[in-house]
């Protein structure tokens, strides 16, 4: 019997802390039969042998912040037939957008005596906006149970079942009951995107966004109830400027409170 | 990426008594990016340089203006495999100066969350990125296939330690559940008993498996290492103590910026800490057994004396032998505060916020991660100094390469190449952080 093509994978890291795709080597129980489907071509972290592009399936990690980067991602794109970015950095800027915000030499000369040794881009931006991208996997982290599914439907030929709804669907089916109405705690679950099964309510804690804005987030009826319910503007832009500050909407959002 | 050999043109062939410079553009297993470039002429090693690229993100930067307690959350993206270093560096400092003190089963229950962070990380680097050296292997994937059981048991190891940060953090990589005095939530005394039957099964399993590492072909390599660690009177030191160094530092953690200070070189973004009359200290594993041995558990130190490393451990290249004894310790340490562990009334100490400066260091994986923070009446952050293992480690590091390069300067290029990663790895160096790191690069005339 022939054998059958195994696809190559290929992990690409840009500025970012390596915990999405640390969350592949932490599927402890998934970790050897993934690779008896898939060949890990080119995963530096992970691996000293690395085998030459193209590669079918390309996951970047990290938000462009440097010239280098800016072109590197060109290249990658190139040798990937399918590329999925992983994560609040690879797709909106990560924590590190924010100095978007702000002029960046300011930041610089806060963390390095002689600024000229660096180089560095304005702004920290998602990888969809350099290269046509494929899918996009959100959080801050990714949770490695739908990076799983992602590489699933991938072997399948499927699309993968990631939902869009909100962080609020997820904690009804789990029966946690709301933490904003029950115990007055400032959530973003109502606009953030779903993926994490509603983890903080469940631990009593306020949703603070890791996975980004949801498809259509209504965030001004959020923050408008915020500010009813006491908030101060300066807070509420600090809540919106979190891991996905530079996602569209919830960067609307904190521009509109600092005026 | 890989290996890129560039000779100086004048150098027809690769020989000692010519100048080449070597390079590796990208180190492997490790975490984050960057490289190593060696310098040689006539046979003497000219310069070593740390390359470290890892784009950098201001860190301490975007933390002024922010809340006192979002400190945690924001600087646990530092790191993705050590985030509870950052939240609770961050945690003590905040909480230091609010003048509160965290204590009692919620202290056991912080150290209880970074035993699983040492056991993730430490089993993490010591079998997936570490191991693999001593069977030229490229991957774990490569050494599953020579030694299945070894890599299976491993990973179950692994685990045994993200399931102590999912219950107590909600998840293994940036966990939701740490706060400012204290947790969100805190386990019932029945949810962590749960966590005993893996915690016990991966001890044995470690046990069993040091010495299937003991039996690995060490180098032979020494400096004279000034150890930096953690030391606390009563435990072996994770969260807090004084900072103890083998040459006679002895000082308080607000102490920490009278002995090293962060310097930057043209070459890397990381900064490099140095002692400030320019020597270097070494953190991580080796620091903390050899100045806290006496504080690690029976269970330890029977596993220590059956591999002979009972008098200390001054070979880096056996780091990964320290790694396993802390591991082995970690799992003890856990299984003693599950069974002395009484649900508390609150989940967290108030911390209220008032002006001032505060300092934190805890011991991460790779060593001390030190925290400083100036807040004002408000809690708003006006400044912040962080500074990684990795950063004071970097310095070391270049000077193992340099000592190692010219001991065996003769070796060829890509022989050359693979000890100076391994060398690098011993130190198992987090970029990421350090860059709040590395390719190799030899060059040989």
């Amino acid at each position: 019997m022939p054998k059958a093509h195994i696809p190559k994978l290929a992990v690409w890291k840009f500025a970012s802390c390596d915990g999405c795709q640390l969350s592949l080597l932490d599927c402890e129980d998934e970790l050897l039969a993934i690779v008896g489907q898939i060949e890990i071509a080119n995963f530096p972290e992970a691996s000293s042998a690395i085998v030459k592009g193209p590669y079918d399936l390309s996951l970047v990690e990290g938000s462009i912040t440097t010239p280098h980067d800016e072109e590197r991602i060109h290249k990658i794109r190139k040798v990937s037939k399918t590329l999925i970015t992983i994560g609040a950095c690879a797709t909106a800027g990560g924590i590190q957008a924010l100095r978007n915000f702000k002029d960046v030499k300011d930041f610089i000369s806060v963390v390095y005596a002689r600024p000229q040794y660096i180089s560095t881009l304005n702004k920290s931006t998602a990888i969809a906006d350099h290269v046509p991208v494929d899918f996009e996997l959100r959080g801050c982290p990714i949770d490695k149970k739908q990076l799983l599914e992602l590489i699933s439907a991938y072997l399948g030929g499927r699309k993968p079942n990631i939902p869009n709804y909100s962080v609020c669907m997820e904690c009804k089916r789990r029966g946690t009951v709301c933490v904003m109405v029950s115990q007055g705690k400032t959530c973003l679950g109502p606009v953030t995107h779903a993926g994490c099964n509603a983890l903080c309510p469940s631990y009593n804690r306020g949703c603070y966004a890791c996975f980004g804005p949801k498809e259509t987030p209504n965030s001004p009826a959020l923050s408008s109830w915020l500010v009813e319910q006491g908030v101060e503007r300066e807070e509420l832009v600090r809540i919106f400027r979190g891991f996905n500050a530079y996602a569209e909407p919830f960067r609307k959002e904190s521009e509109y409170y600092e005026k | 990426m890989g290996l890129m050999l560039t000779r100086n043109l004048s150098a027809k062939k690769a020989n000692t008594m010519k100048n080449k410079t070597i390079k590796i553009d990208l180190l492997a297993r490790v975490e984050g990016e960057g490289g190593l470039d060696l310098k040689i002429s006539n046979g003497i090693v000219k310069d070593v340089k740390l390359r470290i690229y890892e784009p950098p993100r201001f860190f301490e930067a975007l933390l002024r203006g922010r809340d006192y307690r979002e400190a945690p959350d924001i600087t646990s993206r530092i790191c993705g495999i050590c985030p509870i270093a950052y939240q609770l560096g961050a945690s003590h400092a905040m909480e230091e100066i609010c003048g509160v003190k965290v204590e009692g089963q919620l202290r056991a229950l912080r150290r209880l969350i970074y035993t699983g962070e040492w056991i993730e990380s430490h089993v993490l680097h010591a079998f997936m990125l570490n191991a693999p050296d001593f069977f030229g292997a490229g991957s774990v994937i490569q050494l599953a296939q020579v030694h299945p059981e070894v890599v299976k048991n491993a990973l179950r190891m692994k685990k045994a330690g993200n399931d102590i940060m999912v219950l107590l953090g909600g998840r293994e990589i940036h966990p939701v559940n740490l706060r400012l005095g204290g947790f969100y939530k805190v386990p019932t005394k029945h949810e962590l008993r749960k966590l005993l039957e893996e915690i016990k099964w991966s001890r044995q399993a470690a046990v069993d498996s040091i010495k299937f590492i003991a039996g690995f072909d060490f180098p032979e390599f020494s400096q004279d290492y000034e150890y930096l660690a953690l030391s606390h009177p009563d435990e072996y030191a994770i969260l807090d103590g004084r900072l103890v160094s083998s040459k006679g530092i002895n000082a308080a953690i607000s102490e920490y910026d009278n002995y090293l200070k962060e310097e930057q070189a043209p070459h890397s973004t990381a900064l490099h800490s140095h002692l400030k009359d320019g020597s270097t200290v070494l953190l991580g594993p080796l620091s903390r057994f050899n100045l806290n041995y006496d504080r690690l558990s029976p269970l330890a130190k029977e596993a220590a004396r059956g591999i002979g490393l009972e008098g200390g451990c001054n070979n880096p290249f056996k780091t990964i032998l320290v790694r396993m004894i802390e591991v082995i310790y970690a799992y003890d340490e856990a299984e003693r505060i599950i069974e002395a562990y009484e649900m508390p009334e609150s989940p967290a100490v108030e911390v209220i916020p008032r002006a001032g400066t505060g300092y934190g260091a805890t011991e991460a994986p790779r060593g001390i991660c030190y925290h400083r923070y100036t807040i004002d009446d408000n809690g708003i952050i006006t400044d912040a100094k962080i500074v990684a293992p990795t950063s004071v480690n970097q310095a070391r590091i270049e000077k193992d390469i340099w000592a190692l390069v010219q001991a065996n300067v003769s070796l060829a290029d890509d022989n050359m190449k693979f000890l100076c990663e391994r060398a690098i790895r011993n130190y198992d160096p987090c970029i990421s952080c350090s860059t709040h790191f590395l390719n190799l690069k030899i060059e040989r005339d």
